[in-house]
């Protein structure tokens, strides 16, 4: 889905200053971005999207839960869990993308 | 046991624990003192990253402004646990491969300003020291509430403690008693929900059992919770009450305020890798989250309990007689948080909304003459909880010492900020750059010392305006701090003038904002405005003006770079090596 172009995995095995290709690091940088942007959008969807904002248009929807709308559990739930499951997936994203263009640390 | 007796031998347990770990962790180097030498495991930072963030405010208050504003205060919620995702996202593993001491620091060196270091030292200062007093009261309020002791005593033995494990070890010192904390803190707030949510709903675990049915009237706790309160002229516990655009607004602050506060990002210094940084702020949240995931719970279920205790046979029915009243509600009555007074005079005690219009011609029918719990403090809901659901007096004693592992906790990692920008930002980088490494720490240590007593006496002497405090330090925190490091990170042009000015019109609009509704300083009377709603500039509460700030900040470093000079190649190259994890080194020695 996310799939980085661009990714020469050999032959990088230095810091910064050996990713000489500033192509790499350029695609490097834009890859982080692209995850941080699709991850924020999130981030704010599920919180002040379907726990605020969207609240009264989640209530349109037949799902109820615990004999309230969606909007609330998002609020006080929901969002906190969305939260969580997002850093550790950005975190295992950026340690894939840290090892494919060589930036990872030994 | 006597309960005074039990409360002091497990509140005594943990200090003696936080003294032996702070004997065993004692910080040799200003690397150990700062930054713990980056060797903390990043799961046990996180535990200690949770204890250094949730402070007497979640521990005691937070379940309390749920359950008495309902849907309308999950601001809190959202807000204190989205921050996380933008320190992980946006600041923790650059600020970690950057591997400086401090928040100051990064800004002096990115931006290549003392004056840039300095506005930074202020913003820090006013932030932390604002957020010290409330822990610093926090715990003195703890002591003397299950200690029996004189506000002052209490307050004094907890800066004593503080001082031993803060002075001594440094933030190495600091760490391992904040994962102590942790354990402690979260035994305690997890016991009574787990019992109160069997109670009510017959299931185990609290977030669940919200969302469950109502043991007692088959069909489900919320909207058992929304008839109870609509029955006596609340407003209902789901629905949406204030303005969207504030609640928006506020939950941003909150967000943004947390990501910007210097003494949960220095917490990240502390990990051997950046992406230990990442790794480490996710534990964080898990750890976060297992309290407050629960606190809406135990407000809510805390609130249900507290209305059916009043009204046993329903609301329709007369509700329980003062003399009638169960152990708790006397017990608290004598603290002052809880104060009943029979304005009708029929020995019962008539709990409703007496402002609802709506509902004034059912209470004057009822004979009402107004609601009869005169003094309702939102703190009982925790502090209470176990009595409420008549538990052995041992696990009173753990939220006893769980308030008081709560507050230190935080107030330690706030003295740390404070201190660490004293002697490293201002002594060592501004005043006497020739001092040895063994004169730095002894002068850590030496503002560490100044910085306890300091928030003590501040504590004994509170300013009178502790519950805005918290809204200033999120304020200024996403006004001022927040902008400036991710602009530092993500914006390569980014030069001194423009991070400088951003600061300045943050901290100004923000404080001239909160002021003009809640007085200059605080001070009652001093405010230009009234504080209501019809006089907010565009609706937004004073509360909520940490993200408008944040964006004016934003919108002044971007305008002043444009006509500014870009920054030296230099810098610009230390951006691209920030924002790549390799290379990464551990303790710097400066």
């Amino acid at each position: 889905m996310l799939a980085v172009h661009c990714v020469p995995t050999e032959g990088f095995s230095g810091g910064v200053e050996s990713m000489t290709n500033e192509h790499s690091a350029a695609a490097y940088w834009s890859a982080n971005l692209r995850i941080i942007t699709i991850c924020m959008v999130i981030w704010a969807l599920v919180s002040v999207g379907f726990g605020i904002v969207l609240r009264p248009l989640l209530a349109m929807l037949p799902i109820t839960i615990g004999g309230t709308d969606l909007g609330f559990w998002f609020a006080q739930q929901g969002s906190i869990l969305t939260f969580i499951a997002l850093i550790f997936y950005y975190t295992w994203y950026m340690n894939r993308l840290d090892r494919r263009f060589g930036v990872d640390e030994q | 046991m006597d309960q005074f007796v039990l409360n002091l031998i497990v509140v005594g347990a943990t200090f003696a624990l936080y003294i032996g770990i702070a004997i065993w962790a004692r910080a040799g180097t200003t690397a150990d003192y700062y930054t713990a030498s980056r060797g903390v495991n990043p799961i046990v930072n996180g535990a200690a990253t949770a204890a250094d963030w949730m402070s007497a405010a979640s521990f005691i208050s937070m379940a309390g402004l749920i359950a008495f504003v309902g849907y309308g205060n999950s601001s809190y919620l959202m807000g204190w646990t989205g921050g996380y995702v933008l320190l992980a996202l946006l600041l923790a593993p650059y600020l970690r491969k950057f591997g400086r001491f401090t928040v100051p620091e990064f800004i002096g060196d990115r931006f290549y300003s003392q004056s840039a270091r300095i506005v930074a030292v202020i913003c820090l200062l006013v932030i932390s020291i604002t957020y010290v007093i409330g822990q610093m009261t926090g715990a003195g309020v703890a002591f003397s509430r299950f200690l029996e002791v004189e506000n002052t005593t209490g307050l004094l033995i907890a800066s004593t403690v503080v001082f031993i494990y803060a002075v001594l070890g440094g933030m190495k010192g600091i760490t391992y008693t904040q994962l102590a904390q942790y354990c402690v803190l979260i035994t305690a707030y997890t016991i009574p929900a787990v019992f109160i949510s069997l109670q009510l709903t017959s299931n185990p675990v609290p977030a669940l059992g919200l969302f469950s049915t109502h043991a007692e009237s088959g069909i489900p706790l919320l909207t058992r919770l929304d008839q109870v309160l609509t029955e006596l002229g609340f407003h209902d516990y789901t629905g949406h009450h204030g303005t969207t655009l504030n609640m928006v607004l506020f939950t941003l602050s909150l967000m943004v305020g947390t990501a910007g506060l210097p003494h949960v990002i220095i917490r990240f210094f502390t990990v051997p890798k950046v992406a230990d940084a990442r790794k480490s702020a996710g534990w964080a949240l898990v750890f976060i989250a297992l309290l407050y995931l629960t606190a809406p719970a135990v407000g809510a279920m805390a609130k249900l309990n507290i209305l059916s205790t009043i009204y046993p046979d329903g609301t329709s029915e007369p509700p329980i007689a003062y003399a009638d009243k169960p152990d708790w509600m006397s017990n608290w009555e004598q603290t002052g948080l809880l104060r009943f007074e029979d304005k009708n005079d029929d020995g019962l005690i008539q709990y409703y909304n007496d402002r609802s219009e709506d509902f004034a011609s059912v209470a004057a029918e009822r004979g009402w003459e107004g609601n009869e719990i005169v003094v309702f403090n939102q703190d009982i809901l925790v502090l209470a909880n176990p009595e409420i659901a008549q538990l052995p007096g041992w696990v009173l004693a753990l939220i006893a010492a769980g308030g008081l592992a709560a507050a230190l906790s935080t107030a330690a990692g706030l003295l740390l900020a404070i201190s660490s920008a004293i002697s490293h930002d201002v002594l060592k980088s501004v005043l006497l750059p020739g001092i040895s490494d063994r004169q730095e720490l002894m002068a850590a240590r030496i503002s560490m010392a100044f910085a306890i007593v300091l928030a003590t006496w501040l504590g004994l002497n509170p300013p009178g305006f502790a519950a805005q405090v918290v809204a200033l330090a999120f304020g200024l925190a996403a006004a001022t701090l927040f902008p400036a490091l991710m602009l530092g990170i993500f914006s390569k042009k980014m030069n001194t003038q423009g991070a400088v000015a951003g600061m300045l019109v943050g901290l100004i609009t923000t404080l001239l904002y909160i002021f003009t509704y809640l007085g200059w300083f605080f001070v009652p009377g001093t405010n230009m405005l009234q504080n209501v709603e019809e006089n907010w500039l565009f609706g937004i509460s004073p509360l909520s003006f940490g993200a408008v700030g944040a964006v004016l900040n934003f919108a002044t470093a971007w305008a002043v770079m444009k006509l500014t000079k870009a920054p030296p190649p230099e810098i610009q190259e230390l951006v691209e090596s920030i924002r790549v994890p390799r290379g990464a080194a551990g303790a710097i020695d400066h």
